[in-house]
């Protein structure tokens, strides 16, 4: 039985009560309740908030944060620190997190657990610096070079980025894996109430430490039920070796052998993949016995709301709302279950490229049809597009 | 009659179960690494604190032959990493051990910011004054008109000064010697290990493979005898004159500077006890 760890959260970080912040805000105080206790980050809008209130709070808090020349450093600098002992994660938006490309793949080679924030913003290039978008959930799922797996997270409100990064944390220490945490500008500028419960009432993966003594050890020996091998720190005379090679059990370098690699490979696709049920994360409203389904995630799925509303009143229409909190590894058997029984599933997010909705298509498999409903982002879908994309597709 | 066989006192510090390494014969970088191990013998830190973090190259690979907490990281990234381990748990000792291409092309502009940050780090580069691994390609390092594979009729570009980059930026300790300097080599590591703050070492090595041979410039043993006659030892030298950018100029070495200053922690924690007073509780102090 893979050995997992849970707690409370550290009172120290944990800012109880009602509060009226932003999600970037509210991003940085989960953080903070999660156990977070280094940051390296980079300023760039939107998400500079949050390395501001981090810089403000953490001293506070018995933790570090750092402003380092750029997101490549910030993207290492942070799993150093990980590797010293402490949870740590890092901030950005477009730019930075294509900067931050290689590092993902380490922390993924490495088995570093940690935390990717992108507060998203419309691309490519510079873009709309200013202005939402969901235009990067395919980079942030296989951005980096190789075969890999991750989890992307997706909040929809500031309470959201408050509790949803609490799991970003809890997942990545469990399966040891960058999580990407997918904002937008919308949510991350969003000023809403937040409610921080009691440190007793939040929960808190520790890390896997191994129990094993220095000799005995294997730093990437798995575990035989969830494929996620435990973690030492430096400085406790394991004298051990981390490396982005393609490495056996004992992490030494085993950059040309076949088999080694193949299985390595395979166990961090399999950790995730196997273990995706536990990993699920999503919120159904009105799926019974909808004739159509509403499925997204983030902002859009927020927005869709309100079409989902102007469908009913108009022309009655039942439309299920589908929304993805965990965006990959996604919940197929159930999305299989709906596309059953519904006449489509119309799939409204902020990119024109069918980022997320051509992994419904694949799920689906045509049994039922798939609509995209795309836009370029630098705003968010106008409810009536939605209306009308209902109406149409229950024709 | 019986003999005993006397281990080598280095090889506590080695993997020798990853022996063979996979450095070239002649190459420099065992040299340098025969020097670190003993200084680190002599230089008295708590081994389970040491700690080595190298980029990618063949000076890359050092972290993986030393029996120590060991990362290999991404290409020029070492000193970043390095230093989220070391300001994660101050108690660390952290050594960046790196080539001449990985710390001043694809890292230059983490190596500066980490000398003016002053971060309690110890950074050996190895400049060979070309890329190894990848085949002998021009660095930032190679010295005006010599021939790399990516500059095969001579490189038109002047070599970065190392030791005068580190100094200007804020190291408090500048060393460099060659690998035919085994023994100064090894006190200046010993010293540089226990230095508290950004130290920097250069250590001018032989490539025999790539960079000796396509120069023409000899064996490994020519370019010992080349650093032995070139050579100058010159203590506390002003690091604007240490340059490399030919050849044939003279090759100065020493330590160059050493200085004390507070270190990034010791800023950090004075600057955030005036402005939060009880609130704050020292970090790693
Ligand atoms: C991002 C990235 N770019 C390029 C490379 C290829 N590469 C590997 S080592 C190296 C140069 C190493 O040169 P140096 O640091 O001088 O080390 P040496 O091999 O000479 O010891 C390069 C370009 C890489 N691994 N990663
Ligand atoms: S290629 Fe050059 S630097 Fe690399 S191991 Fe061979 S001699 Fe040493
Ligand atoms: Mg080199």
């Amino acid at each position: 039985m893979a050995e997992i760890k849970w707690t409370t959260a550290d009172p120290k970080g944990v800012l109880t009560g009602a509060h009226y912040i932003d999600g970037n805000h509210a991003a940085c105080e989960g953080a903070l309740a999660a156990g977070c206790r280094f940051a390296a980050g980079y300023p760039i809008t939107p998400s500079t908030e949050v390395v501001e209130r981090f810089a403000a709070r953490i001293p506070l808090v018995g933790g570090m944060f750092i402003q380092m020349e750029d997101e490549i450093a910030s993207s290492i600098c942070l799993q150093g620190a990980v590797w010293a002992g402490l949870k740590a994660m890092t901030v950005t938006s477009g730019p930075g997190f294509s900067l931050m490309m290689e590092h993902i793949g380490f922390a993924a080679m490495t088995e570093t657990p940690c935390v990717f924030v992108n507060v998203q913003r419309g691309g490519p290039s510079t873009g709309t610096p200013t202005l939402p978008a969901q235009g990067d959930m395919q980079q942030a799922r296989w951005g980096s070079h190789g075969d890999y797996e991750t989890i992307l997270i997706s909040p929809s409100s500031p309470q959201e980025c408050f509790e949803f990064i609490i799991d970003a944390f809890n997942l990545a220490e469990i399966y040891r894996v960058p999580v990407m945490f997918m904002m937008d500008e919308c949510v991350g500028h969003m000023t809403e109430k937040v409610v921080i419960p009691e440190p007793e009432k939040i929960k808190v993966v520790e890390r896997r430490w191994t129990d094993k003594k220095p000799g005995e050890y294997l730093p990437y020996q798995p575990d035989p039920e969830d494929l996620v091998p435990y973690m030492v720190k430096a400085g406790d005379g394991y004298r051990f070796h981390i490396t982005g090679l393609t490495h056996d059990e004992r992490g030494y370098p085993a950059a040309t052998d076949v088999e080694i690699h193949n299985n390595l490979v395979r166990r961090l696709c399999e950790k995730i993949t196997k273990n995706a049920h536990k990993i699920w994360k999503w919120e159904e409203k009105d799926t019974d016995d909808c004739d159509i389904l509403i499925l997204s995630y983030g902002i859009s799925a927020r927005v869709a709301l309100r079409g989902i509303e102007l469908a009913k009143e108009r022309k009655g229409i039942k439309v299920g709302l589908f929304r993805l909190i965990v965006v990959w590894p996604m919940p197929e058997q159930r999305i299989i279950e709906l596309a059953e029984k519904v006449k489509a599933i119309i799939v409204p997010e902020l990119n024109i490229r069918a980022q997320v909705a051509r992994e419904i298509e694949r799920i689906v498999k045509g049994r039922c049809p798939v609509i995209p409903l795309g836009h370029a982002g630098a705003g968010v879908h106008n409810p009536e597009d939605i209306y009308n994309a209902i109406v149409e597709a229950a024709k | 009659m019986s003999t005993t066989l006397r281990e080598n006192p280095v090889e506590q510090f080695l993997r020798t179960d990853r022996m063979p390494h996979i450095w070239c014969p002649g190459c420099g970088i065992g040299t340098s690494v025969n020097c670190f191990a003993r200084a680190v013998l002599e230089c008295g830190i708590d081994l389970d604190k040491l700690c080595i973090v190298s980029g990618i190259g063949c000076t890359g690979r050092v972290a993986g032959y030393l029996r120590l907490d060991s990362f290999h990281t991404t290409h020029g990234r070492a000193i970043p990493f390095a230093t989220g381990l070391k300001l994660a748990n101050p108690d660390l000792h952290v050594v960046v051990y790196s080539g001449d291409g990985d710390l001043a092309a694809i890292g230059g502009n983490h190596l500066i910011h980490a000398a003016r940050r002053n971060i309690d780090i110890t950074v050996i580069c190895v400049n060979n004054f070309n890329y190894g691994m990848t085949g002998g390609q021009v660095a930032p390092t190679t010295h005006h008109e010599k021939v790399a594979t990516t500059t095969p009729y001579g490189d038109p570009e002047y070599p970065f000064n190392l030791p005068d980059l580190a100094a200007s930026c804020g190291a408090v300790f500048v060393a460099r010697w060659t690998t035919y300097h085994v023994v100064q080599l090894t006190k200046t590591l010993v010293k540089a290990l226990n230095k508290k703050g950004f130290s920097f070492v250069e250590i001018l090595a032989p490539c025999p493979t790539l960079y000796l041979r396509r120069n023409k410039l000899g064996t490994s043993v020519d370019l010992m005898k080349y650093f032995k006659e070139k050579s100058v030892i010159k203590h506390g030298a002003n690091t604007k004159e240490v340059g490399l950018e030919t050849y044939d100029k003279e090759i100065i070495v020493g330590e160059f500077v050493d200085i004390d200053k507070p270190d990034y922690l010791d800023n950090y924690n004075e600057i955030m006890k005036k402005r939060l007073g009880d609130k704050f509780q020292p970090w790693g102090r």
